[in-house]
């Protein structure tokens, strides 16, 4: 354990817990973004995808260490991130009403409603996924930052 | 239709400028933003209840959804009333917070403070425009959650304690709702407020529903500080930085107001609450309760801020009163006092922001013979305060007035009593502050101290002012307040 173990906390020094959180992060981000692009099908959709995502940066942050978790998403870029999506949402929303329709009414962006629909939702959804991630990681390093006085 | 979009546009705007608040460097930034993006809801808030027709209101498919699928945005004299009010106190405050939170919030936290402002705008008017029962809890949770943390960010230790209380009874309150709001949408199918009230009454006669019109009174009694659930309320509104407290005192018990009114009237009628079932007497009740106990406990208190929220309660139990008169004329004294008591109230409040900025204190014997130092803050506090008694000739009498005339047409002899006693009490509280300030001594040892900066002064003293001119023309104010009364009244039938 030559590497930085300061502000580490004693699963870093857990094995069996790194090896299998390597192999389990990557699927799980796999899984998000599954459920993130599918979501206008099958249950899911922006949240259940943000908080799938962001438990997988929390699981790094866990066992790794939040420093390392902060030096992979640093809490400047988490901000833009969270309010990116939000503005991307009401985006979509304000580009509907620029369109000549209501706000929020996808049908609108193209000339095939259907196609202006899914473009719509799935933009308003990468929104979400991206604003509940950050949300997300940032309510974990707030509270896993606190150092003891 | 893209006319109409101003009225997505008006929670839309602020709702977006808030992310973008959050994003701007430095500490000036961010509150122009803010004030720009208030002034311009109060115009577009101005434009849009310019054009509700007599009879009637805007509707406002969201998405192109038609209601009672999609989520309607309805505007009419009643909630367009509210939301000038509420885009009114906003741009009045935010010219005031440059100074006067710079001076209570660490400046780090200053584009998160503009940020929480904006949404909580944007969570108030929302709950006021929208038509559907859902839309209006996830809106009343928007305005919530940035009150809490509003409350939280001034630089005391306390605030933190207030603001967790108030989060703790929010949520309950919120909770609440929900809870009330799946119950409706269990009987009925249905989340549309007009849609509700013409499905409720096949099953009103059901536990369910009168389940759900409990739950939903307690938890938007809780959101307005009725007593006795308006434990929350002196904590937050003390401990809040001091804009915050006078915004959140004009308008987020208002909006609150607004809501019950709203679910009283327009989804579960009036026949409802008021024949069927005896809630009408606990609203009587625990309005008459407000109004003794809030004045008394007014009188005892030692901190200027904590005597106007303990004041507030009291307030909050006449708009109550004249809500479960269910008349017209009690209806139209609730609304009147809503918009009146708003102004009185955030007037007050900014002038008590005025003296913290100068002293770090609003208690009573910090504040002696300040009226000498501070001459401007004192006399617009001593003048809100004539309206908060209900003095003529100020906005606070007219709507007393309206609220006597009101309580002895339905022959509530005691009502109408309790409200000229409870008159007296408020002014034996003005009076304790006015004294302090006016006839005692300067206080020993106290560092001189000058006026406030005029950018706090400007905006306390527009309220002020505000006070005596809907004190003496009362057309516009009685006449919008009668025109949403008929149109509830009315629409219950």
């Amino acid at each position: 354990m030559g590497e930085s173990t300061v502000g580490a906390s004693p699963v870093t020094n857990q094995p069996v817990l790194r090896v299998t959180a390597k192999v389990l992060i990557p699927l799980i981000m796999l899984f998000a973004l599954y459920v993130q692009f599918h979501g206008d099908f099958s249950p899911g959709g922006g949240f259940q995808a943000g908080v799938i995502f962001g438990s997988a940066v929390i699981l790094y942050g866990l066992v790794f260490g939040e420093q390392r978790a902060a030096r992979a998403l640093p809490p400047g870029l988490l901000r833009w991130l969270a309010c990116g999506g939000l503005l991307l949402y009401g985006g979509v929303g304000l580009a509907c009403i620029a369109s000549g329709g209501a706000f929020l009414e996808y049908g609108i962006l193209t000339e095939n409603p259907v196609d202006g629909q899914h473009l719509g939702i799935l933009l308003v959804e990468v929104g979400v996924g991206l604003t509940v991630t950050s949300v997300m990681v940032t309510i974990f390093s707030v509270f896993a930052g606190r150092r003891q006085a | 239709m893209t006319d109409l979009n101003s009225l997505a546009l008006l929670v839309v705007i602020p709702l977006l400028s808030a992310p973008v608040c959050l994003l701007l460097p430095g500490e000036r930034l961010p509150w122009l933003l803010a004030t720009t993006v208030t002034w311009l809801v109060l115009v577009l808030a101005l434009m849009l209840s310019a054009g509700i027709p007599e009879q009637g209101s805007l509707d406002y498919a969201m998405g192109g959804w038609a209601p009672p699928w999609g989520i309607e945005y309805r505007l009419d004299a009643f909630n367009g009333f509210v939301a000038i009010l509420v885009a009114t106190i906003g741009a009045l405050v935010l010219p005031y917070a440059a100074a006067s939170v710079a001076a209570e919030v660490a400046p780090s936290k200053l584009p998160g403070f503009y940020a929480a402002f904006l949404l909580l705008l944007a969570g108030l008017l929302g709950t006021t425009i929208t038509g559907d029962i859902f839309n209006l809890f996830v809106f009343l949770e928007i305005s919530s959650l940035s009150s809490y943390i509003l409350v939280s960010l001034a630089d005391r230790r306390r605030a933190l304690v207030s603001a967790y209380q108030y989060l703790i009874l929010g949520t309950i309150g919120a909770t609440f709702i929900l809870i009330g709001t799946g119950l409706a949408y269990a009987m009925t199918g249905t989340l549309n407020m007009a849609d509700l009230a013409a499905r409720l009454p096949a099953v009103a006669a059901t536990s369910t529903v009168h389940t759900a019109f409990a739950f939903i009174a307690i938890g938007v009694s809780i959101k307005l500080a009725l007593f006795p659930l308006h434990l929350w309320l002196p904590n937050a509104y003390t401990e809040a930085p001091s804009a915050v407290a006078a915004f959140l005192a004009g308008t987020a018990t208002k909006v609150a107001f607004y809501v019950l009114t709203r679910f009283i009237f327009s989804v579960f009628g009036a026949v409802f609450v008021f024949k069927l079932t005896p809630f009408g007497w606990a609203f009587t009740t625990m309005a008459l309760a407000a109004i003794c106990l809030g004045s008394v406990a007014a009188i005892f208190q030692d901190n200027v801020k904590r005597l106007l929220a303990w004041s507030s309660i009291a307030q909050i139990g006449y708009t109550v009163l004249g809500l479960s008169m269910a008349t017209v004329a009690g209806l139209t004294a609730g609304v009147l006092h809503l918009f009146n008591h708003a102004l009185i109230k955030s007037a007050l409040f900014l002038a008590a922001g005025c003296i913290f900025y100068r002293l770090k204190s609003v208690d009573l014997v910090s504040i002696t013979g300040l009226g000498r130092q501070m001459p401007w803050t004192m006399s617009a506090f001593t003048l809100a305060g004539l309206s908060l008694i209900g003095l003529p000739p100020t906005a606070g009498f007219i709507s007393k007035w309206y609220l006597l005339t009101a309580a002895l047409e339905r022959g509530w002899w005691p009502a109408a009593i309790l409200i000229l006693v409870t008159s007296l009490l408020a002014a034996v509280y003005i009076w304790r502050v006015v004294e302090s300030a006016w006839l005692k001594p300067i206080a020993i040892g106290r560092a001189p101290v000058t006026e406030a900066p005029l950018s706090m002064l400007v905006p306390t003293w527009a309220l002020v002012l505000a006070n005596i001119y809907f004190g003496l023309d009362t057309s516009f104010t009685t006449g919008l307040a009668g025109r949403a009364a008929e149109t509830l009244i009315g629409g219950s039938r």
